[in-house]
């Protein structure tokens, strides 16, 4: 087969340009919104996911779906530090029993209430989770109403930085330090001491609502939970962290993934009209120069093949267009409600590689539907009359 | 009309690009519409809610209870109509999927302080005399096949114990208009009190007030809050639509981000329709060249094509709005009770016609005025 060189097409598009501009176009708008959509998606259950570590476990009471639901007492998370798996430190395990409350907070810049997820927790906290940083000023001091904020809280919410005072529950608390958790959940909330938040809110003091433990090893997971699901003296459910919050995140992912779904679905239908549209007047104002190329020998393989080729510039120039257009996004924070404790939560669209090269695809996909019908007219058409057609 | 088989001839020249130009619109007002209705649904609660109502829930935060004894101390304050509570439930029917809300409700005063959600006064007495009687919100009924007389089971969250609570179903509310919600679940507040473990007996979850007059609303938010002052559970008071506005604010941005992608949706899906649309007009240059020749005026000229542009753009908003409302029910379905229930207004449906027709004459002007202006004889000349 001779083919038909591949200038010819890029000569083509520059003589047809309009029309080459807005095929470029719808598919590079159809692409935009299909990754900013999926990376939305993705931003959020990277948000909660990464709020979990492979090596830690979380306790709950059996049946609880969340930590609002859950309670655990004092006497269980000291059975439980003892059982297999259970990292230690200087001889000490290292647990943190948690309360989670929520509190009214002006959200930036509305000064509307949000509702924001304030977690008591154990002093030892930050060993329990390591990936965690105090990055401004320290941690509380146990036993005193102090709290440390997520690096998205202090961005979200108005008074929450160090040095402040902040009213809630009935108490007055001092801002002593900013933690960073890397993007995760745990960024929109704000800690305290677990036994002091308790008390403010007038909880029994020797009930918290869930038990997060570290284990000496992934592997010890399986270890961990089947002695503390056996142990006569407990009625808890046990799973690994970053299970836990994957499940937290299947609601909103679910609904961004259908809605941007069938967005992206029914533009893509749309796109591809387009597409067919400017294809077939391409070939239709071509008709001579298709007899032509074909009197000279080309053949109808080789029409077709220069078609296509022709479709897919198109479209992978409006793919990767699209693509690019949408980068600025990434990392940029926003809002939403996490449905499974009513509290506000910030994350960020992240649009990874794979979203990208997803997005060409998806052009790629939509030139080669749009292209392959037109090209397939064009190879057809009989050489003697269309030459003869003007 | 006197050109009526002209522009039907032109029309249907090349069937392909015709069907693709009206499945575009089509695509576009479909995707308008959709996205028109997601939005309304995030934003509804600001809209309907009542500017005559309060809602005073625990100053601490939504989830701390107030007590029960709060009731009547309110409802002696001057300006206060009626007062009635609620608590939230949270139960689970068969599955955690299939979320609804569900409030244990005061019977005595709910009817008064929501009118607007109807149920008939059978039923009603049927329910005042069921202890584990349930009222049922029509959309969540039609969700999960209930009618009246059913019996179905709920499970309690594991705070409230964590078996399983029978209900039967006695009535069903519809709303007022067609943005009320109709996904609520109501139950006997004794019911509910004597079941629960010992530390939720008296405590209420939130109150709502209903006010003589709109205008009185904040004397009487700072009258309840005031009364309370220096308690053990403080409150906090605000008009029912500040309240439905905080929920929508910590939806802020999802909002935003509908709203820029709809923009960029439908901005791209009109610019290649409109494209076609001035492609096809300008491949017949020398066809509107011939009819000036023989006598056609120019205005004449131009509303041939602009009537072509027209009939295609209202064909396809036809098309893709019929095809939303089909469509959009569906997809409440699939959604599962995510979403509030999306109603396709006639706003909204003439909002896009609207821009359909625009996009339709923006379109055959541009090359139609063209076509007008052009002198016969260049054009002519052209072929």
């Amino acid at each position: 087969m001779i083919v038909i060189p591949v200038i010819y097409n890029f000569r083509s598009a520059k003589a047809r340009w309009t029309s080459a501009i807005v095929a470029v176009l719808g598919i590079a708008g159809t692409v935009g919104v299909f990754v900013a959509m999926l990376a939305l998606a993705q931003g959020f259950r990277a948000t909660l996911v990464s709020s979990g570590s492979v090596d830690n476990a979380i306790i709950l009471r059996a049946g609880a779906n969340s930590e609002m639901e859950s309670g655990i007492t004092l006497s269980n998370i000291s059975i439980l530090q003892d059982e297999p798996g259970v990292a230690r430190q200087n001889g000490q395990p290292l647990v943190t029993s948690e309360v989670v409350v929520v509190a009214p907070f002006p959200l930036l810049p509305t000064n509307t209430d949000a509702n924001v997820q304030v977690r008591g927790v154990s002093p030892n906290v930050l060993t329990v989770r390591p990936n965690i940083k105090i990055v401004e000023g320290r941690m509380f001091r146990p036993g005193l109403a102090e709290l440390v904020v997520g690096s998205n809280a202090v961005k979200s919410y108005a008074g929450m930085n160090v040095g402040n005072k902040i009213r809630f529950g009935g108490g007055e608390w001092t801002v002593t330090g900013v933690f960073d958790a890397g993007g995760s959940a745990f960024d929109s909330e704000v800690w305290c001491d677990a036994r002091v938040l308790n008390g403010v809110y007038k909880r029994p003091g020797q009930v918290f609502q869930s038990a997060t433990v570290h284990l000496t090893s992934p592997d010890a997971f399986q270890k961990f939970k089947d002695a503390a699901s056996k142990d006569p003296r407990l009625n808890v459910d046990v799973s690994r962290e970053i299970d836990y919050y994957a499940k937290q995140s299947e609601t909103f992912t679910r609904l961004i993934t259908i809605l941007g779904g069938l967005v992206a679905g029914v533009m893509a239908i749309g796109a591809i009209f387009g597409a067919l549209n400017t294809m077939y007047s391409a070939v239709a104002e071509r008709t001579r120069e298709i007899a032509v190329m074909r009197a000279l020998g080309f053949g109808a393989a080789a029409v077709v093949f220069s078609f296509l080729i022709e479709a897919v510039l198109i479209s992978f120039v409006g793919g990767a267009l699209g693509s690019i257009a949408v980068l600025p996004l990434n990392g940029f924070t926003t809002g939403a409600m996490n449905w499974q404790t009513f509290s506000h939560l910030a994350f960020a669209f992240r649009i990874t590689p794979n979203l990208m090269i997803g997005g060409i695809i998806f052009a790629l996909g939509m030139g080669i539907v749009g292209g392959l019908l037109p090209a397939i007219h064009a190879a057809r058409q009989p050489v003697a009359q269309a030459l003869r057609e003007l | 009309m006197r050109f009526r088989r002209l522009v039907q001839a032109n029309l249907f020249r090349k069937k392909a690009r015709l069907l693709l130009t009206i499945g575009s619109f089509t695509v576009a007002l479909f995707l308008f519409a959709f996205l028109a209705v997601v939005r309304e649904a995030f934003t509804r609660g600001g809209g309907i809610a009542s500017a005559s109502r309060l809602v005073v829930i625990n100053r601490v935060s939504l989830i701390q209870p107030l007590p029960l004894s709060y009731r009547d101390k309110i409802s002696a304050l001057k300006g206060v109509e009626a007062v009635t509570h609620n608590n939230w439930f949270g139960g689970v029917y068969q599955d955690p999927k299939n979320f609804f809300p569900q409030f244990v409700i005061d019977p005595e005063n709910q009817r008064t302080v929501m009118p607007e959600l109807i149920v008939s006064d059978g039923q009603w007495n049927t329910f005042l005399k069921d202890q584990q009687g349930a009222i049922v919100g029509a959309r969540t009924a039609e969700r999960f096949g209930w009618k009246v007389g059913d019996r179905i089971s709920i499970k309690s969250p594991a705070y409230f114990g964590g078996q399983a609570w029978q209900f039967n179903i006695d009535g069903i509310y519809h709303g007022e208009r067609r943005t009320d919600d109709e996904s609520q679940f109501w139950f006997q507040w004794k019911y509910f009190e004597q079941n629960v473990p010992p530390n939720f007996k008296d405590m209420v979850g939130w109150y709502v007030v209903k006010l003589e007059s709109p205008d009185d609303a904040l004397r009487v938010s700072k009258a309840i809050d005031a009364e309370f002052a220096n308690s053990p559970y403080e409150t906090k008071t605000d008009t029912e639509s500040q309240f439905a506005a905080s929920w929508v604010n910590q939806m802020g941005n999802i909002k935003f981000l509908i709203l820029s992608i709809g923009s960029v949706v439908f901005f791209t899906l009109l610019l290649v329709t409109g494209n076609t649309m001035a492609i096809s007009v300008r491949e017949r240059t020398a066809e509107l060249a011939i009819l000036k020749a023989i006598g056609f005026k120019d205005g004449t000229v131009l509303l041939l094509v602009l009537t072509e542009a027209l009939a295609i753009a209202f064909v396809g908003a036809v098309l893709g709005l019929a095809l939303a409302t089909l469509a959009i029910p569906v997809l409440g379905a699939a959604l599962n009770g995510l979403l509030p229930n999306l109603i396709l207004s006639n706003s909204m449906i003439a909002a896009g016609v609207g821009f359909a027709l625009a996009t339709g004459v923006i379109s055959g002007l541009l090359p139609g005025i063209g076509a007008m202006r052009l002198r016969v004889v260049d054009a002519l000349r052209r072929i």
